[in-house]
């Protein structure tokens, strides 16, 4: 796949000033819109997540006419609900020290300097509004004694600032969403469509009009046209088949965008995370993550000799390497999530990993429960232990833990300007499914914060402004309807194919591939073997997929058949994107740019942009450059010894 | 390990429906249960068989999203345990295993073991919140909540709407999840100025769907994957009997 240089992108939409002052005049220069006329105006969300609940219920407050999607059988079931630390925000309740300025700093920091400044900036801001707003609805985070809320530290951050409902963050804070969200739909400015599925994008004279959907349970296909589309649907971590999201997390919302002049940004940058429970056998459906607290009071070790398959017990400490405290004295079992992951990969190649196909790390607890007591390592991780022994069926308190990284989160996502404006006018992208606020790394208990602030705050402010020059009158019928013919004949060529592979086995065989040569580690050559082979596997699924069952019927094989099509050429362009940038940052980690440590080597000079691309139909994609400039942190090289 | 499946198929809501057979051959103890039922599901596809249709997601037991009547308990025999968080290790070899979709008439089966619950929504929406417009909360230390309250709070806010509760209910009674919610937001001074509306009208709403009065069988908890208490439902009937 070979792809162009297009002209540079700009966000005109910024204000220019002083930092502080620039949501504060965004807001101020919006235009409004008349009150009257908001019932007139229609605006899709697509995703009930904490973005798209907290927009849709919020878009509906104001008076928009609102509709929502969603492919669970009700919005509470996003995949936020799976979120267990915490949620960030600048509150400085404890008096540590934490600020606006500083929750910016560290998330452009643990961004690795490829985030846009103005944008953290205002996150940092309303993240103390986030907090009031979930307290107000009822979401019992965890409190004090004295009836104030408690926080934690989290990931890297030298203060207290993760506010948290025991390991159920994100189910309270969805939970909130939704209940915002059913509110709307009671007083009849959200009309809710769950068990849908968006398929395709209507664009008509160059402005996003709706969406073609189709009905998971009759099959239907149906058109749904508006003023302004909002995507709220995620992030794409289950390219790899195996991850911590959902089953049903999918790019095919954010893709048909992308096809239809979306410009994607930063595909490659994905996040794995160290502490997740290791895969256990072929039949392995998905991956279960294991609170990084953990690391507080774990210690992370494997046998010092390759090979040596004695029960973690029968190992002497002499004879174990507790690899991260030696190579990283100072941070030791906390160092961030890329370096953790990484080291794990680094010790299991060398051939000393654990468990079935060596493709583990112990996560020890003996030495905590020997200094706390048994029952104090119970109070603080009872809940993990279960969980661990209720998937493993191990029991952590007399043996360790074992772990092996997973993909957990994509930084990337669709392009959009400080508004939250895609390429395409009318079309916004909020939560996950954007690149926005975390550049080439996130921070831990960030995107809870981030796709609130979307949600609530943000996304309402500036849509505003682009409705007020709406009603944007008839769609032309002729793009309508090309969408949907579209829509039923990629339908109609899968049910056709009646091969010899289910979707899932080309998923799982593309999920290999990715985790083998885009995954922890990339290198020149392994990108360029993707680049090969991936071509070669989705040629082959659309001659010998087989999906059973027919269109106009509730159809899971199907479902996940589209899905996966999909993940094919987003794949694709992940492998393009992650060769073209030669230099490591955050969780791309290139092998050929590393410091004589291994650490990961950004290359400021060549590679502060984001990339931001544009489909073609054919001669490949065309990369579009956003210069990063750093006005407020100064850039620096990380380092965590 | 080798088991015999008895699963429930039924085509469309309106299809009367039947129990089909099925062998699975060497399935590993360390599988979950819908993974058992993925790997059925492969062959069947292969085999240009319509696969077992049911409803998951998350499968790590707290979307909701999952659940089916396993030899006859709701989510299975394994206490607090949803669907997708069982695990084969827990069946003997050589077992006969049956699996129904939840039964209850507000939760008609759209296909298979997929019911539809948007009667819970439905619940919600009658008056399951807070009214607090976005951008309008004072700040969250305005107002102290005892911890007591916010961990109770907490525990009822813990259901995952997944209803087991309702198909476990000899009469089909929805007050566990109903009374769940009721008592999470009243237990909070946020939830107060709506206290007595919200309980009347999530009560009525509950009747309205169909669902069946609560009789104290106590079998709702008994099934519930997050423990949620029996007492919730005596909160949710003074609050009633309040408004
Ligand atoms: C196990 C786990 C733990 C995590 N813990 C934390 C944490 O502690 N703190 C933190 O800050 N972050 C955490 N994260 C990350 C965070 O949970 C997610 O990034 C965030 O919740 C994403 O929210 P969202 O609203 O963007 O999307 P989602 O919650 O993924 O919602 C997507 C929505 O889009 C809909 N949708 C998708 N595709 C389509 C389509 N084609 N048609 C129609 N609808 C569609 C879905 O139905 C769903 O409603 C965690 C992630 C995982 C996997
Ligand atoms: S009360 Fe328990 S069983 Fe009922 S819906 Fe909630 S979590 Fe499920
Ligand atoms: S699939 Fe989410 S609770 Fe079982």
């Amino acid at each position: 796949m070979n792809f162009t240089v297009g002209e540079p992108l700009i966000d005109t939409k910024a204000p220019e000033g002083p930092i502080e002052d620039r949501w504060d005049k965004r807001r101020f220069a919006a235009k409004l819109v008349n009150p009257a006329n908001k019932r007139k105006l229609n605006v899709i969300v697509i995703g009930t997540g904490l973005a798209g609940g907290s927009a849709a219920a919020t878009l509906g407050e104001l008076g928009y006419n609102v509709t929502s999607f969603c492919y669970q059988d009700t919005p509470r079931r996003a995949h936020s609900i799976a979120a267990q630390g915490g949620i960030n925000a600048a509150k400085n309740y404890r008096g540590d020290g934490d600020s606006v300025h500083r929750l910016f700093y560290d998330t452009v920091k643990g961004g690795d300097f490829r985030a846009r400044e103005s944008n953290v900036y205002r996150l940092a801001q309303v993240s103390a509004n986030i907090i009031d707003q979930a307290v107000a609805q009822g979401v019992p985070f965890a409190r004090e004694y004295g009836g104030l809320l408690d926080t934690r530290s989290f990931g890297g951050a030298q203060v207290s600032r993760t506010f948290y409902a025991r390991g159920q963050t994100g189910q309270q804070l969805l939970l909130g969403a939704y209940q915002a969200l059913e509110r709307q739909i009671a007083a009849g400015t959200v009309a809710m469509h769950t068990r849908h599925e968006m398929l395709d994008l209507i664009v008509a004279d160059g402005r996003a009009r709706g969406v073609i959907v189709r009905d998971m349970v009759t099959g239907e296909i149906e058109r749904h046209l508006a003023d302004a589309v909002v995507l709220a649907s995620g992030g794409y971590g289950n390219v790899f088949f195996l991850s911590t999201n959902a089953k049903g997390c999918n790019t095919t919302a954010i893709w048909r965008a992308h096809r239809r002049g979306a410009m994607f940004a930063n595909p490659c940058y994905t996040q794995i995370h160290p502490t997740c429970i290791p895969v256990s056998g072929e039949y392995q459906s998905k991956l279960t993550l294991m609170s990084e607290s953990l690391r507080n009071d774990g210690r992370v070790w494997v046998p010092l000799r390759k090979g040596d398959d004695r029960p973690a017990g029968d190992i002497p400490d002499d004879e174990r390497d507790y690899y991260l405290e030696r190579i990283y004295p100072a941070f030791g079992n906390l160092v961030p999530r890329d370096i953790a992951s990484r080291a794990a990969k680094n010790v299991c190649d060398e051939g000393r990993g654990v468990g079935p196909g060596g493709l583990g790390v112990y996560l020890d607890f003996r030495d905590a429960i020997g200094r706390l007591g048994r029952d104090a390592v119970e109070q603080k991780y009872g809940n993990l232990f279960e969980m661990y022994e209720r998937i493993t069926g191990e029991d952590p308190y007399s043996q360790p833990m074992r772990i092996y990284p997973a993909v957990h989160y994509t930084m990337g996502g669709l392009w959009v300007d400080y508004d939250l404006q895609s390429t395409i006018p009318g079309l916004f992208v909020i939560g996950e499914a954007n690149f926005s606020d975390h550049g080439a790394n996130r921070l831990g208990a960030s995107a809870l914060m981030q796709g609130l602030a979307d949600g609530y705050f943000v996304l309402p402010t500036t849509i505003g402004d682009y409705l007020a020059d709406g009603p944007y009158g008839e769609v032309d019928e002729g793009a309508v309807a090309e969408a949907e013919i579209a829509v039923r004949g990629r339908i109609a060529r899968l049910l056709s194919v009646n091969g010899t592979r289910t979707a899932d086995s080309y998923h799982r065989e593309l999920g290999k591939l990715m985790w083998d040569y885009c995954g922890m580690e990339r290198t020149e050559e392994s990108l360029r073997k993707a680049l090969e082979r991936i071509p070669e596997l989705r040629a082959e699924f659309w001659q010998n997929v087989k999906v059973s069952g027919e269109a106009d019927e509730l159809n899971q094989a199907l479902e996940r058949a589209g899905r996966v099509a999909d993940f094919f050429d987003l794949a694709e362009l992940m492998c393009l994107d992650a060769l073209h940038r030669t230099e490591s940052c955050g969780g791309h980690f290139r092998a050929e740019s590393q410091d004589a440590d291994g650490e990961a080597l950004r290359d400021d000079e060549n590679f502060a942009y984001v990339a931001a691309w544009q489909f073609q139909p054919e001669g490949g994609p065309v990369l579009h450059k956003e210069k990063l400039d750093y006005d407020y942190v100064k850039m620096s090289q990380r380092s965590y010894k | 390990m080798n088991l015999t499946l008895k699963v429930w198929r039924q085509k469309t809501p309106d299809d009367k429906g039947r129990m089909v057979k099925y062998l699975v051959q060497d399935v590993s103890p360390d599988m979950s249960f819908l993974e058992m039922l993925d790997v059925l599901n492969e062959r069947l596809i292969l085999e240009g068989d319509d696969p077992i249709a049911f409803d998951h997601d998350c499968r790590e037991g707290i979307c909701g999203m999952c659940g089916m009547v396993i030899n006859g308990v709701a989510h299975g025999e394994q206490r607090a345990t949803t669907t997708c968080q069982l695990h084969m290790r827990h069946f003997e070899d050589g077992a006969t295993v049956t699996i129904e979709p939840w039964r209850a008439a507000p939760f008609p089966v759209v296909k298979d073991l997929v019911v539809d619950r948007s009667a819970f929504d439905r619940i919600i929406q009658a008056g399951g919140f807070v009214s607090v417009p976005a951008g309008s909360a004072p700040d969250a230390h305005a107002v102290p909540v005892k911890k007591d309250d916010a961990d109770a709070a907490f525990d009822a806010a813990t259901c995952i709407g997944c209803g087991a509760c309702v198909a476990a209910c000899p009469n089909g009674s929805a007050s566990l999840f109903t009374a769940a919610k009721i008592t999470h937001l009243g237990l909070l001074p946020q939830g107060q100025p709506e206290r007595d509306s919200r309980a009347k009208a999530m009560v009525d709403q509950m009747d309205l769907e169909g669902f069946g009065g609560c009789t104290n069988t106590g079998e709702c908890t008994a099934v519930c994957p997050k423990g949620i208490p029996l007492d919730t439902i005596a909160q949710m009937n003074r609050d009633y009997l309040k408004a």
